[in-house]
Order: structure tokens, then C-alpha cells, then sequence
């Protein structure tokens, strides 16, 4: 299946802002995470199609999954 | 430390004791405090009765790090309540170390003649101003270092503050000559009422802060500063992006109000974020990365500079691009930067305005999206104060009376800011509830709802809300009492030495024997005297709601705004 992959803030350094990625069926959060080697301490924040999500959530093919580092601001 | 008390209309300073009951208030405690205790509820603002009070905070003027903010208040007349409004800069230092406890303006001139006020170690000077009458806020700022030198602080007006616009704002030097904000609320006006166009600070000789016991302070000092620098947030992504790294993240969530609030996610997002903005300036040969005071070692400011290399603005904050941006569909960030810039001239609220050129675009003034539209609305009305200009200065809520719109986003008749209510319901219940109006810094939710910081609550859902924005109204009342900078709250909250550590400092100066617990319950005292001051205003429990159109669903979620008055009513009960 494929899964929109979209990465903000230093995660884009060395990757990328927003690519496909092709998983398996059934795959889960984490598997985008280590399929692109993001530190596990610097995913602050995951969202899958606009809302949170855990690293163990199982995605669906054309999902839209999105990682930021630790953010903060008002 | 003294009360420092300047009357207008006598045009005479006094410095008094501080009163014992006022010994451990500083910052917005104490402004609260004294606001609710001398001014009358039921005054004009721009009348004589309402009185303008700066002070300090608790740790302000010591080796805490992020201790250097300055709160000022007085009666708003956005809100028609109460207003207490902080910035960095250099102010708030150099008033501690003059041993200012809080500088009260009160009372109103006689006569058409302006004035200045320069505070140093003896006292303060009322003098008669006309050169820098009708200038924006660089050439005074420019002016005053160049006639006092490089270390004067200042305070001062623009054009905004001049015409008692509703939305004018009090501006700060920050140390390298530019601009941070006593942003909300109209402050602006309230000194123009009082005919004074600028303070400014000479601290030369000044006795410095007194503290009881150094030796543990220092200590605790330490462990606090480390504590900022270790967090993830204070420490790495706000030097590092500044506040609007936060466009993308509010995009994705589905909350950033785009179009007067009629969507959550804005196509333009990407173009006007925190990421395109560090490569723009850092391409620019811009500075990606200071503080807005001395002492500050979380640097979230920038310089942002145009296409030829030269300073546009600093202080490049998420709201003012959120809210000119998404707000309005305009996705042009230099646009924006230059709106930035001339607000910060003219002295104006950037939150207010951008929700101001929301609803006109709503009236049909200009077209969505019209940046440049947007940008000579500044320059030819707000700024030369035209009919236009002066309607439009008025705020949001003034703007849309006057052409018959109905759909403005305000609460206490003030702007809301740049995360829609529906889809991150948390800071929705700060917005209704604060004494302060649409505020998000008051009880900021986002940490939780948004940001993942001091656990999570569904944004999208009710549950958890009413108390994690009771509970952050709480804290960050304390944490504006201390001078402290609000970005200090994410170590204060996520680690319990650095909460420690505070306190020990506080007791260390003061000679007092709190307990983490007993700061909070200071923070619990400020909003009752601010909700009592409210009440007694003609503010009623409807003043806590969202406007109407809230029930509309918003996309991509399609949430709407769903509390009820009795649910928002419990936020209160403490």
C-alpha cells in the first residue's frame, strides 16, 4: 500500500518534506518511522490523516501520516 | 523598592512605600492587584479615572534566566475590562534595578500639550514633548539612544497610541533597538489618553535588586537555567524555528483558521511557515535566532530581512503570520513581514488587526487574499488616521459593526487568535473564560491538545478541557507574576526541579516559605481579582461564550463548537 509521508521542521534535514512511501499491508506508524530512520526521541508529534496518533496505529493505504520533532510556540 | 506615582493632571511624581499586602505581588499580580484596587470598574478607560501601571516581575532584575518581562495594566478599552499585557525588552530590567516595584500613571492632563516621562535613579521627570509627537516608534526608539545612549530603555506609542485607537498598543526597545509588544488590549490607547508618547529608562547607578539570601538563590538559579536549556522546547526548536514553526503543525492538525475562520487548513500553509521562513532569512543573511531580553537563553526572536538583504522586522511571530496569512489568504511571507513591520511603527496590535482585515474582507473593503491591498490600508488610513483608518484602528468587532458584518471572531469584544476553537477545543475554553478576552496566551491548551507537552488531550473532544484550562490559567497567572517569559512554562510543567527550583528562588529573595502549591494559589488570587474586577465592569456569564457562527462545523474535521454555558461555568469554580 502507499501512505503520504510529510516530515516538519529538523526532521526535513537529510529527508524530505512530503514523499509516498510504499509499506506493506498492515503496516504501522512505526514502520514509517524506522523505514526512514527517525530518531525516536526527536517524534514529538505524529498525526495520521489530521489527527494524533501512537506509533502502533496500523494505516490504510493512501493514509497521509505526518511527523514533527519536539515544538513549541503560542 | 518603592511605588513610583505619577498624576497627570498635577503633573507630580511621588515615591511611596510599598505596602506590606503588595511585598511578594510582581508583574501581572501586581498590575491586577492595583488595577482592580484604584481604578473604578464602571470608568471610561480614555477618562481620567482609569490609571496605566507597569511593573516588573518577582524575579526580574536577577540571574534567573527569562525573568526580564514587563507587565503593564489598566481598564481596556477593547475589553471594558480588565488588561494586563507583557513584553520582553529592555523595560522591565531597568525599572528593577531602579528599584521600581510599579510606576502608576494616573489622571489626565489639563490643556492640549503632550509629554514624556524619563525615569532614573532619582525619581521621575514630566516634561513637555513635541518633537517626536506624530513619529512612529523607530524614530523615537532611534531618537532617544541616540539624545540618552545605547543602554536607555523605552517605552513608547505610535500613531496608533496617539489616535487612541482601540487596538494601539505600547511598544518596548528590545536590546538591539528593535521592537516587542505590550501587545493586546488597547494599553496603547490608555497612555495616549494620558498624553505621554514615550518613558524612557536610565538606570545608571541604580541600586539593583535586593535579595535575602544570595548564596541560595545562586543555586537555584543554576538548576532552573539548566532546566530551560535541557527541555526539548525552550531548549532546542524555539531558538532554532521561533514561534512559527507552528504554521505546519496547526495545518496538519486541522485548526488553523483560515478565511475568517471558516476552514482549518489553508493551501498556502507551507509558503508562509516556520521552515520557509528560516530558509528565507537564513538566504537573507538574516540572524535566525535572539532573545528579546538580556538573560533570555531561549532566543525565540529572529530577524527576518527583505530581498536585498536590509532589516524588513523582528519578533516574526506565528500569530501575526497566521493571522495576516491564513487568516486573510494572503501567502506571500515578505508581505507580511512589511504588515509586521509597520504595525510595529505605527504601534498596533497584530492580532487584533489581522482579525480586523479579516472582517474587512468580510465587508468587502478589499479582496481575500489581497496582500498588498492589505499592506496600503496601513500606510494610507490606520497609519495618517483617515475616517477608514480610524474605524479599522477600533479593532475587529468596531470594524465589523460599522459595515454590517456579522461573522467576527472576538470574545470580550478582542480578536481571537491563530488556533480555531472547534478543532482544538482546549484553547477554545481559555478563549470564553480568561478575564482577558480571546487570549491564548492566558491558558495556553495547545501544549496538550496540540503539542503533546504535559501529556495529550484529544483536541477534537470535550473531555479534559475545562480542567487543563483552568489549570493553565492558573499556572500561567503565577508565571507572569514572576517576569517570567510563558516559554519557561514548558520545563516549569514537564520538570519538577525546575518548578523547585523556582520557588526556592522566590523564597531566597523574599524571605518567604512557599511551596510550589503556594505560588499557584497567588496565580488562583490574580484571576479571582480579575474576574471580581470583570463582574463589577457589567461583565455576565455570557461574556464567556464563543460567537454564534462557532456552531458552524469547520473542515476538515467538521467539529463544531459544542460547550455549554453551564460546562464553560465550571472553569471558574475554584
Amino acid at each position: 500500500m502507499e501512505v503520504n509521508v510529510k516530515l516538519f521542521g529538523d526532521l526535513r534535514e537529510g529527508r524530505f518534506k512530503e514523499e509516498k512511501t510504499q509499506l506493506e499491508e498492515n503496516s504501522r506508524v512505526i514502520d514509517i518511522i524506522n523505514k526512514h530512520n527517525l530518531p525516536l526521541d526527536k517524534v514529538a508529534i505524529c498525526m495520521v490523516n489530521s489527527c494524533q496518533a501512537e506509533f502502533g496505529q496500523v494505516l490504510q493505504n493512501q493514509d497521509t501520516v505526518a511527523f514533527s520533532p519536539p515544538v513549541g510556540g503560542m | 523598592m518603592k511605588i513610583y506615582r505619577v498624576n497627570m493632571s498635577k503633573l507630580s511624581f511621588v515615591a511611596e512605600e510599598v505596602p506590606d499586602e503588595w511585598k511578594v505581588l510582581g508583574g501581572r499580580g501586581l498590575t491586577s492587584v492595583i488595577v482592580a484596587k484604584e481604578v473604578d470598574p464602571t470608568c471610561h478607560p480614555l477618562g481620567s479615572k482609569n490609571k496605566l501601571v507597569f511593573a516588573p516581575g518577582l524575579l526580574t532584575g536577577t540571574m534567573a534566566a527569562n525573568a526580564g518581562r514587563l507587565s503593564a495594566g489598566a481598564k481596556s478599552p477593547l475589553t471594558g475590562g480588565i488588561k494586563e499585557s507583557n513584553s520582553g525588552g529592555t523595560a522591565a530590567q531597568r525599572l528593577a534595578k531602579l528599584g521600581v516595584k510599579a510606576l502608576i500613571i494616573e489622571d489626565i492632563p489639563e490643556g492640549d500639550k503632550w509629554y514624556c516621562l524619563h525615569v532614573h535613579k532619582d525619581g521621575v521627570e514630566i516634561k513637555e514633548e513635541t518633537e517626536l509627537l506624530g513619529k512612529g516608534n523607530y524614530e523615537v526608539i532611534h531618537t532617544l539612544t541616540s539624545r540618552y545612549g545605547e543602554n536607555t530603555g523605552v517605552l513608547t506609542i505610535g500613531q496608533a497610541g496617539e489616535y487612541k485607537m482601540s487596538a494601539a498598543n505600547i511598544s518596548v526597545k528590545d536590546p538591539k533597538g528593535h521592537i516587542r509588544s505590550l501587545g493586546r488590549g488597547g494599553l496603547g490607547a490608555v497612555m495616549g489618553s494620558k498624553r505621554i508618547k514615550f518613558i524612557s529608562l536610565d538606570d545608571n547607578d541604580g541600586k539593583g535588586v535586593e535579595i535575602l539570601d544570595k548564596e541560595k538563590f545562586k543555586n537555584a538559579a543554576q538548576v532552573f537555567n539548566k532546566g530551560l536549556l535541557s527541555h526539548p522546547v525552550s531548549g532546542n526548536a524555539l531558538p532554532k524555528y521561533g514561534t512559527n514553526v507552528l504554521v505546519n503543525i496547526l495545518n496538519e492538525a486541522g485548526g488553523l483558521p483560515t478565511k475568517n475562520f471558516r476552514m482549518g487548513q489553508f493551501e498556502g500553509a507551507e509558503k508562509i511557515s516556520g521552515e520557509t521562513m528560516y530558509d528565507t532569512i537564513m538566504s537573507r543573511e538574516g540572524d535566525p535566532t535572539h532573545g528579546c531580553h538580556v538573560g533570555c537563553v531561549i532566543r525565540c526572536s529572529q530577524t527576518y530581512n527583505d530581498k536585498d538583504n536590509k532589516y524588513l522586522t523582528s519578533g516574526f511571530e506565528y500569530e501575526t503570520i497566521w493571522g495576516f496569512g491564513a487568516g486573510c489568504t494572503v501567502d506571500d511571507l515578505d508581505i507580511i513581514a512589511h504588515v509586521d513591520q509597520i504595525c510595529d511603527d505605527i504601534g498596533i496590535d497584530t492580532i487584533e488587526t489581522a482579525g480586523t482585515m479579516m472582517v474587512a474582507m468580510e465587508a468587502g473593503i478589499l479582496p481575500w487574499g489581497d496582500g498588498h491591498g492589505m499592506l496600503k490600508l496601513f500606510t494610507e488610513e490606520i497609519k495618517k488616521g483617515t475616517s477608514l483608518g480610524r474605524i479599522l484602528g477600533n479593532g475587529a468587532e468596531f470594524t465589523g459593526q460599522a459595515f454590517g458584518v456579522t461573522r467576527i471572531p472576538t470574545v470580550k469584544h478582542q480578536s481571537i487568535p491563530a488556533y480555531d476553537p472547534r478543532a482544538v477545543k482546549g484553547i477554545g475554553v481559555t478563549y470564553a473564560t480568561t478575564p482577558m478576552g480571546a487570549d491564548h496566551t492566558a491558558g495556553y491548551s495547545v501544549t496538550s491538545n496540540i503539542l503533546n507537552v504535559g501529556g495529550h488531550i484529544d483536541p477534537l473532544a470535550k473531555e479534559g478541557q475545562i480542567e487543563l484550562s483552568r489549570n493553565l490559567q492558573i499556572a500561567t497567572a503565577s508565571i507572569d507574576s514572576a517576569g517570567l517569559c510563558v516559554f519557561t512554562a514548558f520545563a516549569i510543567l514537564d520538570y519538577e526541579p525546575v518548578s523547585h527550583a523556582l520557588i526556592d528562588m522566590i523564597n531566597a529573595q523574599y524571605g518567604t516559605n512557599w511551596s510550589v502549591d503556594d505560588w499557584f494559589d497567588q496565580g488562583r488570587y490574580i484571576l479571582k481579582t480579575e474576574r471580581s474586577f470583570n463582574e463589577a465592569a457589567g461583565f455576565t456569564k455570557q461574556d464567556d461564550r464563543l460567537p454564534e457562527f462557532f456552531s458552524e462545523p469547520v473542515p476538515p474535521h467538521n467539529v463544531t463548537w459544542d460547550f455549554t454555558g453551564d460546562e464553560l461555568d465550571q472553569v471558574f469554580q475554584f
